[in-house]
């Protein structure tokens, strides 16, 4: 579904994948707010369960990825504005927001600039800060395709996802890489690799923003996370006081265990709203 | 540099795909036999129909030891997932009809297989699917061959049995500036001396009867997905593959584009080829395929230095005026093979015997190792005769037209010793010099 949002960089339209469904702003809403190099297409499995079961679903491309047009944004802080004016803009007056990664640090921050609009937070292999190594922003520069490949390697912690994503006979390496190499190719002005992980590398305001939050928050974890390690997000954890929920997957918690996903982003979304986090 | 985070190709074809299975510790991947798989509870069994989770229902659609083979397919070639059929010609067939239907257009190498000929030119025209076929070296025909209506482009990575070597990234170049989408039949590469994907096609298939499975023991087919071609893109400039991206009222209204960005492609042919057609495989051939890919680096590697020996013979003896290898400077192909082809050429080759059809057949019917067969890929060696089996149904003009001559004879080199195979070859040779 299209949207025209009035965001940080001006009006844009922008595509928003809805679980299959027409979106409804009269039902709870859920938003999911993908990382660095993807899309929306890393949420539809839980997407289209969330919205065949009672819920306004909201996946965005954000800015310059996949099928939402325009420059990347160069900042969480810009990204989360501009994902408050994609709600202004669907009719979504209050939502829980389900982040991964990059993702992870919009949803917080614009949890942090907005808590009244945000009733529950989900933070899925996130890490604060997410400091990003110099080599790594280094070959993203030089030669971005390379660096997809190293983040894709570190990504995915199996040879042998089950049962795949976002069905049977699915390559999760091969899939991860082509989007991210697809996603790349698309902007002709701009080193998406770059941007994106320097949006990550250069967030700091991530505890300030924390402070602020007032919904109860959970954190999803991969044990065998190696691009955001979970030891990395205790400080976070503590300071939004949140549930940790730690997965058998690597940083790709979407694709390696979706039902396991499912089952705690349904359980982060049930808990009661007078509950404190943690 | 190969590592657990980024395994060779060698690590890959042992390990894509499997792990030791969670519920017995089997580390070899078990065969999974059995048409369905039990719901948790009705809401899981809806969700999984609704595509809400991801999971087996029904073997027809998905199998857990058909998806080891699957993904590791599609990780050995480089794709973003792939689909295991019930044969090479049923991936072909899935291939064309997940985004081809009455009224389309095909645009194909004239240096096919005689099945593939036979499915594009006699039957998917009944159902109101054309071809145009265009010699795989003339650029010019196949621009000039492509319509509003036509859905891909495809020809082999060697052309049977002639071993036209296709000019992929040409080729995949001109369907790119066409908004279409390259298809290529991989059989007699494989993964091991070529990756299509790498050079520009976006979707490919394999015979898994040949190489893959190496033994000669199972039929089964592997069509497999780069995820890289836009089928949004294409579609919004050139209105073509409205199946992969409006509503699909047959599943859902689902817009698979909107699903999958890399795998909208595998998502409607399993959802609705697979559950439609039908036209899936045993997990037992599964299981087959997967052991003989445990080995195909060995194997290949073995089949390419045979059949070098072999041409190497074949082509200084008298009595054979003709070897068709592209490794050979004689080939027309050569310089393009060894640009795309520097690990070998294969093992599936043709040559011309000098003398009549009646010699012709003696020198067949004189082998003793070689087996006189209707398959190539095979770990013992084979011989057929294509203008009276494979490529029967072309008249003499067609045959032509793919580079087949009436005294062609095709072998498929196999692994046993070489000095055996020369053995043989030198004797029928001889058998029919005098017949």
């Amino acid at each position: 579904m299209k949207f025209a949002v009035d965001g940080p960089g001006g009006r844009g339209e922008a595509y928003a994948y809805t679980g299959g469904k027409r979106l409804d702003a009269s039902l709870p809403a859920i938003v999911f707010v993908h990382g660095a190099m993807h899309d929306h297409s890393v949420w539809t499995l839980l997407a289209r369960w969330f919205a065949h079961h009672g819920h306004a679903v909201l996946a965005p491309d954000l800015p310059g990825h996949g099928q939402s047009i325009g420059k990347p944004l160069e900042s969480v802080e810009a990204i989360a504005d501009w994902l408050l004016a994609l709600l202004d803009a669907a009719g979504v007056d209050e939502a829980a927001l389900v982040g991964h990664s990059m993702g992870s640090l919009i949803a917080l921050e614009a949890a942090g600039r907005a808590p009244a609009r945000v009733e529950r937070l989900i933070m899925v292999g996130t890490a604060y800060p997410m400091a990003v190594s110099a080599a790594l922003l280094e070959m993203g520069e030089r030669d971005p395709f390379a660096a997809i490949d190293s983040v894709n390697a570190l990504s995915i912690s199996t040879l042998a996802g089950k049962p795949s994503y976002p069905g049977p006979g699915t390559w999760l390496h091969g899939a991860d890489r082509i989007l991210a190499r697809r996603l790349q190719m698309a902007q002709r002005d701009a080193n998406l690799f770059l941007t994106d992980f320097r949006v990550c590398d250069r967030y700091r305001g991530g505890l300030e923003a924390a402070a602020r939050v007032t919904c109860p928050t959970t954190l999803v974890l991969g044990a065998r996370d190696q691009m955001t390690w979970p030891k990395h997000a205790s400080a976070l954890a503590e300071a939004l006081r949140a549930r940790v929920v730690t997965l058998p997957t690597g940083h790709s918690v979407m694709s390696e265990d979706p039902d396991a996903l499912l089952a705690a982003v349904r359980s982060a979304v049930a808990a009661p709203p007078e509950t404190p986090a943690g | 540099m190969p590592g657990y985070a980024n395994p060779g190709f060698d690590t890959l074809a042992l390990h894509a795909g499997a792990a030791p299975d969670p519920a017995t510790g089997a580390r070899a991947t078990p065969i999974h036999l059995t048409t369905s798989f039990v719901f948790e509870s009705s809401e899981h069994a809806a969700s999984l129909f609704n595509m809400e989770r991801s999971g087996h229902v029904y073997s027809r659609i998905s199998n857990p030891t058909n998806a080891v083979l699957e993904e590791r397919v599609a990780a050995l070639e480089g794709g973003a997932g792939s689909i295991a059929t019930a044969s090479g010609q049923a991936a072909l067939h899935l291939a064309i009809a997940t985004i081809a239907g009455a009224g389309s257009h095909v645009v194909a190498s004239s240096a096919l297989y005689g099945g593939s000929h036979n499915l594009l030119h006699y039957t998917l025209s009944r159902f109101g699917i054309s071809t145009s076929f265009v010699k795989p070296g003339d650029f010019a025909a196949w621009r000039a061959a492509i319509r509003p209506e036509t859905k891909l482009l495809f020809g082999e990575t060697l052309g049977n049995p002639g071993l036209d070597v296709l000019d992929i990234p040409t080729v995949a170049a001109i369907a790119h500036e066409n908004d279409l989408p390259l298809l290529v039949d991989s059989t007699f590469t494989t993964p091991w001396l070529m990756k299509p994907f790498e050079h520009g096609a976006d979707l490919l298939y394999h015979s898994a009867t040949k190489f893959l499975s190496g033994h000669g023991t199972v039929i089964g087919g592997v069509l497999v997905d780069s995820g890289r071609f836009d089928w949004n893109a294409a579609t919004a400039r050139s209105g073509r593959f409205t199946e992969l991206t409006r509503p699909y009222e047959g599943f859902h209204d689902m817009v698979f584009s909107d699903e999958s960005t890399v795998g909208a492609f595998l998502l409607r042919a399993r959802r609705e080829g697979l559950r439609d057609f039908g036209a899936s495989m045993s997990p037992h051939t599964a299981w087959l395929i997967l052991q003989g890919i445990e080995t195909l680096p060995l194997r290949m590697a073995r089949h390419v230095e045979n059949a070098r020996k072999v041409v190497a013979f074949l082509a200084g003896h008298d009595g054979v005026a003709s070897v068709g290898y592209p490794e050979l400077e004689s080939h027309p192909d050569h310089a393009l093979a060894q640009r795309l082809l520097p690990r070998g050429c294969g093992s599936v080759f043709s040559f011309g015997l000098r003398g009549s059809r009646e010699q012709g057949r003696a020198f067949i019917e004189a082998l003793k190792l070689f087996s006189h067969l209707a398959n190539v890929g095979d770990c013992r060696s084979l011989v057929i005769h294509p203008a009276s089996t494979t490529h029967f149904r072309m008249d003499d003009a067609a045959l032509a037209r793919a580079g087949i001559g009436p005294g062609t004879i095709r072998l498929s080199i196999g692994l046993e010793d070489p000095d055996d195979l020369l053995d043989d070859l030198k004797r029928a040779l001889k058998v029919a010099a005098k017949a």
